[in-house]
């Protein structure tokens, strides 16, 4: 599962662009993940330029 | 705020207070929310624009929203080798270096002197849909969700855009057309203050470039943009920003870090739905070349209310009516150019660090009267026919 580390994030919606489903969204000056949506497709990873997202083990 | 209005607009960059501006004037009841607790902030841009663009929307340019005024551009190959491109050959490339702080607060300004409705920390949550229409948008404000209803709902909310999505059309970015974006705001740095500066090359930057655009005499936005498809863990934009800072300004201090997305696809296939109207980059309106995009945002903007406008005047909000926008902006001088640098962008990603480095050694040489990217590109394709061999689309473009 996608893990946000929040003081990494730069609130700056390039994860959200790419997400094809639609999981993530920048709301309260946070990014937030609606993980029953999320596919772990782990593209946000990717193209995170800040390197705030990191794939966690699902507890 | 009012739970219905001519107008809404979602967002509260450039392109939605041109929006709201061009609205108000018409004597609509506009409403524009912003989901951020301020406008202008976080800027998430280079915020260069060209002189003769952002004169388009202005009678003056108020001096505070001017950070550098800029008169010439410099390449830099991979190889090292560079040359300048003087006002007369930089276009786009001279002009302002804005600070968007100022710049954006101002167009909102503008837009409630107009008599549009303003509000910040407001977020729409949902669309309203009826029957396949558009007609405004579920907003969580002041702790709770209204129904905010609307003739034409105006999406401008960014590279990261919900809202369309919720009307029912895929905005998402393709991997390899996101440029992933980071960049310093720096200090005590040794600049050409009037210069901007673009360094390309795999090693730099793949599939993008880095930029210095000054700010001030030892000022600089000191970015650069890579590919989705470059970026990974280790090798993200932050990365190999690092990198060239750690080399070329060791001594540099950091004043603001800010990150972004920038899409260089082509526009969306449509951008218009049943009382709907999608703008600037969450139309994916920004140039695939370079990733500018506050002129496209603040162009679409304004048409879209125009449009709106006349729309609402009619009674037709269909979209069929509302295809007049499309059309509009895709025939227009911007939207030719956004077709023609997207084939270009397509050319200039698939380009080796060798090749890169002969184009450049070959334009330097090159005296060229009518200089504008489409001659530079025009001379870069007599140089190496080869490289427009397979990409037939571009061949209108030189005929």
């Amino acid at each position: 599962m996608i893990k946000v580390r929040r003081e990494v994030c730069g609130y700056c919606g390039a994860c959200v662009s790419v997400c094809p489903e639609g999981a993530l969204e920048l709301v309260d000056a946070y990014l937030s993940v609606d993980y029953d949506n999320c596919k772990n497709c782990n593209i946000c990873v990717k193209v995170c330029p800040l390197g705030a997202l990191e794939v966690a083990d699902e507890e | 705020m009012k739970s219905e209005y001519d107008v809404l607009i979602i967002g509260g960059g450039p392109g939605g207070a041109l929006a709201a501006k061009t609205a108000a004037k018409n004597g609509l009841s506009v409403g524009l929310i912003e989901k951020r607790p301020a406008i202008g902030a976080p800027v998430r841009c280079a915020e260069g624009i060209g002189e003769d663009l952002i004169g388009e929307f202005f009678d003056e340019i108020d001096p505070k929203w001017i950070s550098a005024k800029i008169e010439g551009a410099k390449l830099i190959a991979p190889d090292g080798s560079y040359f300048y491109l003087s006002p007369e050959m930089a276009g786009n490339e001279v002009g302002f270096v804005l600070d968007r702080k100022f710049f954006d607060r101002d167009l909102i300004w503008q837009a409630v002197h107009a008599g549009a409705e303003i509000f910040v920390k407001a977020r729409a949550v949902d669309a309203i849909v009826e029957g396949g229409v558009v007609c405004g948008a579920k907003v969580e404000y002041n702790g709770r969700v209204q129904e905010v209803r609307a003739k034409i709902t105006i999406a401008a909310d960014g590279v990261e855009s919900k809202f369309t999505r919720w009307c029912g059309i895929d905005t998402t970015v393709p991997l390899g057309e996101l440029e992933t974006c980071a960049q310093y705001l720096m200090t005590d740095i040794n600049i050409e203050p009037n210069i901007t500066v673009f360094y390309v090359g795999r090693d730099i930057a793949p599939e993008g470039y880095l930029w210095i655009f000054p700010k001030g005499e030892r000022t600089a936005n000191v970015g650069l943009g890579i590919s989705g498809t470059q970026s990974g863990d280790g090798h993200r934009a932050k990365d190999y920003l690092d990198k060239y800072v750690n080399e070329f300004f060791p001594e540099g201090k950091i004043i603001e870090q800010i990150a972004g997305g920038v899409s260089v696809c082509e526009p969306l296939e449509c951008t218009v739905s049943d009382g709907l109207i999608i703008i600037g980059d969450a139309a994916r309106i920004s140039d695939p070349m370079t990733g500018g995009g506050i002129y496209n945002a603040m162009y679409t903007g304004r048409l879209a209310a125009e449009v709106a406008s006349k729309c609402i005047e009619s009674g037709d909000l269909s979209k069929g009516a509302l295809m007049e926008y499309d059309s509009m902006w895709r025939d227009s001088k911007m939207g030719r150019a956004l077709e023609r640098n997207y084939q270009m962008k397509e050319i200039f990603v698939k380009l080796s660090d060798k090749q890169l480095n002969a184009i450049l050694t070959s334009v330097k040489n090159l005296k060229m009267a009518d200089f504008s990217t489409l001659s530079l590109v025009k001379e870069i394709v007599k140089l190496n026919p080869k490289l427009i061999r397979d990409l037939t689309g571009l061949k209108k473009y030189f005929e």
